[in-house]
């Protein structure tokens, strides 16, 4: 779960990471009055989850409350990127010095928490990467063991060579491996991390994912989550128990499993069609779930068939049956269907489908060739 | 032969006497596997179907000689579980669990790997070697002993693979689901370097998908180590970025871990990539030049 600059910065300061002092206002006159409060220069920042929010025009330094206050009307519901911004940071604006990269993610291929720190802040890592990854040092972690002090120093010596500014940085990258634990971050990125002309560090913008399978053990985080960045159908979806993610095609799907869920889009593809949807109804299937599968599906107005394809293993057949005949008799349903059910109960879900309108199919490739032909017809 | 289970494979089942345990212990019990204990914490002394259940692994272990587990416990308790399984002396442990933060898995991965126990999974159906060992929710049904080998990310879709198989009368030797989460206890080069050293092996039909680079280091590993022929399908093609596709390690992040990548890289591996599901066993007939 993506969550916003101000949140990420939150959780860090419990753990005592260095923030500089912020208010979020959702008016240019609190603007004003944080601005003020603060007392000096300023930065105003968009707090919405996409990336490149300063080239967009979302971060904007102001020297007197009265520039503070002008950007905070500008920024405040301009369009970043698709999404609309509704609240703003604004926050001393520290004296850079210097500005490094630190960051840390659960990395797949070493199975450990992985930390990067650079000494080329302040602009995008991928570039960096990309044109200088000489510049990019990185350190796995032992997640049993924990981040030791000799690691956390041999990190900051990497990119801060004055010794009293070096073990700053040190106790910085402690504090942020804690509240990355602590929270069970999938990804942090301070990036800037600043060095200030007297010596001190600060962690002057903060991003962060939380893992989504964590999230039972912090309600705290759990409740950061974002509605303006989920439509009705996937909160619909999420609350249900179903993954579902839109796409732009007209055929839309129904599949158990997410591996068999995407194989199903790509065959589609194959035959000259465009899946409307991804939608995995999971492994133990109640009817429930199928009914809310295809209100959601039937929602989006491309959607011209509806491709059912289920291989039973702990899925039942039979549940999946009863829903889609619940479904057709609580809702009108005017799409064709076409239903390839095979596995665990399935001539149980042939009894049951037997008295209603659906295309049956039997193998998954009969079933997409029709579901593709249906949804080319004129409606 | 067959890779990690076989017809010596004594099973420990923990928490066979919930509603998923019992229902998946009865189908393995049938299936022909040897499960020999059960744990359900509280429920010592008691049986299910003449099948002791302990309070503790390293009981049922010492009083069985169990020697792999298969986990039907909820995704928080999933950790402590496969530990406690691993220092009861077990070599196999199957987590099917769905939803254990990933945290937890790195951890049990440096912990197991001290302990000498592989873990299948998590998030994943479990393994299968046909004939000889179900430790695992698969239908037992679709499967047939032979000398396919199939490794897969995917659970419904390798049941899938494993049907379209059987119908062409290619049986297997061992199929394994691997788990869709972004950290996994057993990689495609744990079973293809499992795969090339077993006799009764011999093909093998990999099954990746979006995100994470496995694909694309289980290429070079063919590359470099394999005699034995690898055909593969990558699913995900029209996946979007960014998006996660139901499984936790499905994503792609940041231009990384696209279908494409993966299908040249299997492909300048030299193994034959199919474009459905369908065509495997084609691609399997050809490989064996049959």
């Amino acid at each position: 779960m993506k969550i916003h600059e101000y949140q990420a910065k939150e959780i860090l300061m419990r753990h005592g990471v260095p923030i500089p002092r912020f208010e979020i206002v959702t008016t240019p006159a609190d603007a004003r009055k944080a601005a003020e409060d603060i007392g000096r220069m300023v930065v105003v920042k968009a707090q919405v989850h996409v990336g490149g929010r300063g080239k967009a025009g979302g971060v904007k330094l102001a020297k007197t409350a009265d520039e503070a206050e002008a950007h905070a009307s500008n920024i405040l519901g301009m369009d970043i990127k698709g999404l609309t911004v509704e609240k703003i940071m604004i926050s001393d604006a520290v004296d850079i010095d210097r500005e490094y990269y630190i960051g840390m993610i659960v990395d797949r291929q070493t199975k450990k928490p992985v930390y990067m720190v650079s000494e080329a802040g302040g602009i995008d890592i991928e570039q960096v990467a990309n044109e200088t990854p000489e510049k990019i040092h990185k350190l796995a972690i032992n997640p049993v063991k924990g981040l030791s002090a000799a690691d956390a120093s041999t990190l900051a010596a990497k990119i801060e060579s004055r010794p009293e500014v070096a073990a700053k940085v040190a106790e910085f990258i402690t504090k942020l491996y804690d509240g990355f634990i602590g929270s069970d971050a999938s990804l942090a990125e301070i990036n800037p991390l600043v060095v200030t002309p007297d010596g001190e560090v600060w962690a002057v913008d903060a991003k962060m994912n939380i893992d989504d399978n964590a999230l039972y053990r912090h309600p705290d985080i759990a409740e950061m989550r974002d509605p303006a960045g989920e439509t009705d159908e996937v909160r619909k979806a999420r609350e249900m128990g179903l993954s579902y993610v839109k796409l732009d095609g007209n055929v839309g799907c129904l599949v158990n499993g997410a591996g068999l869920a995407m194989t199903t889009m790509d065959v589609i593809q194959h035959y000259g069609g465009a899946p409307a949807n991804f939608l995995d109804i999971g492994g133990s299937s109640s009817p429930d779930k199928v009914v809310t599968a295809l209100e959601i599906i039937t929602s989006d107005p491309n959607v011209r068939s509806i491709l059912i394809n289920i291989f039973g293993g702990i899925t039942r057949c039979d549940d999946v049956a009863r829903g889609l005949v619940q479904a057709l008799e609580q809702t009108s349903i005017e799409i064709p269907i076409v239903v390839r059910l095979t596995g665990t109960n399935e001539d149980e879900a042939r009894k049951i489908l037997a008295k209603h309108q659906f295309v049956s199919a039997t193998t998954m490739d009969e079933a997409v060739e029709k579901a593709v032909e249906l949804a080319k017809q004129p409606a | 032969m067959s890779i990690f289970v076989d017809e010596n494979t004594r099973v420990c089942v923990q928490g066979m006497t919930g509603r998923d345990g019992a229902f998946h212990t009865r189908s393995m019990v049938e299936y022909g596997t040897k499960v020999v204990a059960g744990v359900t914490p509280g429920k010592g002394g008691q049986e299910m179907d003449g099948i002791p259940v302990f309070n503790t692994p390293k009981e049922a272990v010492d009083a069985t000689g169990a020697n792999a587990s298969i986990l039907f416990v909820p995704a928080k308790f999933a950790a402590g579980a496969v530990i406690e399984a691993a220092e009861a002396g077990v070599k196999v442990v199957v987590c099917v669990s769905e939803g254990i933060p990933t945290l937890e898995v790195s951890k049990i991965y440096q912990r197991l790997g001290e302990l000498g126990t592989r873990m299948i999974g998590p998030n994943c159906p479990g393994i299968i070697s046909p004939g000889k060992c179900k430790l695992g929710i698969m239908p037992g049904r679709i499967h047939e002993q032979g000398g396919i080998g199939v490794v897969s990310r995917s659970g419904t879709l390798t049941y899938e693979v494993v049907d379209q198989l059987g119908r062409h009368g290619f049986g297997q030797s061992t199929v394994i689901g691997i788990g869709g989460d972004p950290i996994i206890g057993t990689s495609f080069i744990d079973a293809l370097d499992a795969y090339e050293k077993d006799p009764e092996t011999e093909a093998v039909i990999l099954i990746g998908e979006i995100g994470g680079t496995d694909e694309e280091q289980a290429a070079d590993f063919i590359k470099a180590n394999m005699s034995k022929p690898v055909v593969s399908f990558i699913a995900g093609r029209t996946a979007p970025p960014g998006k996660r596709m139901g499984h936790a390690g499905a994503i792609i992040a940041g231009g990384k871990g696209t279908a494409q990548e993966k299908m040249d890289a299997m492909a300048a591996a030299g193994v034959p990539v199919a474009d459905r599901p369908s065509e495997l066993p084609g691609l399997i007939r050809a490989a064996l030049g049959r």
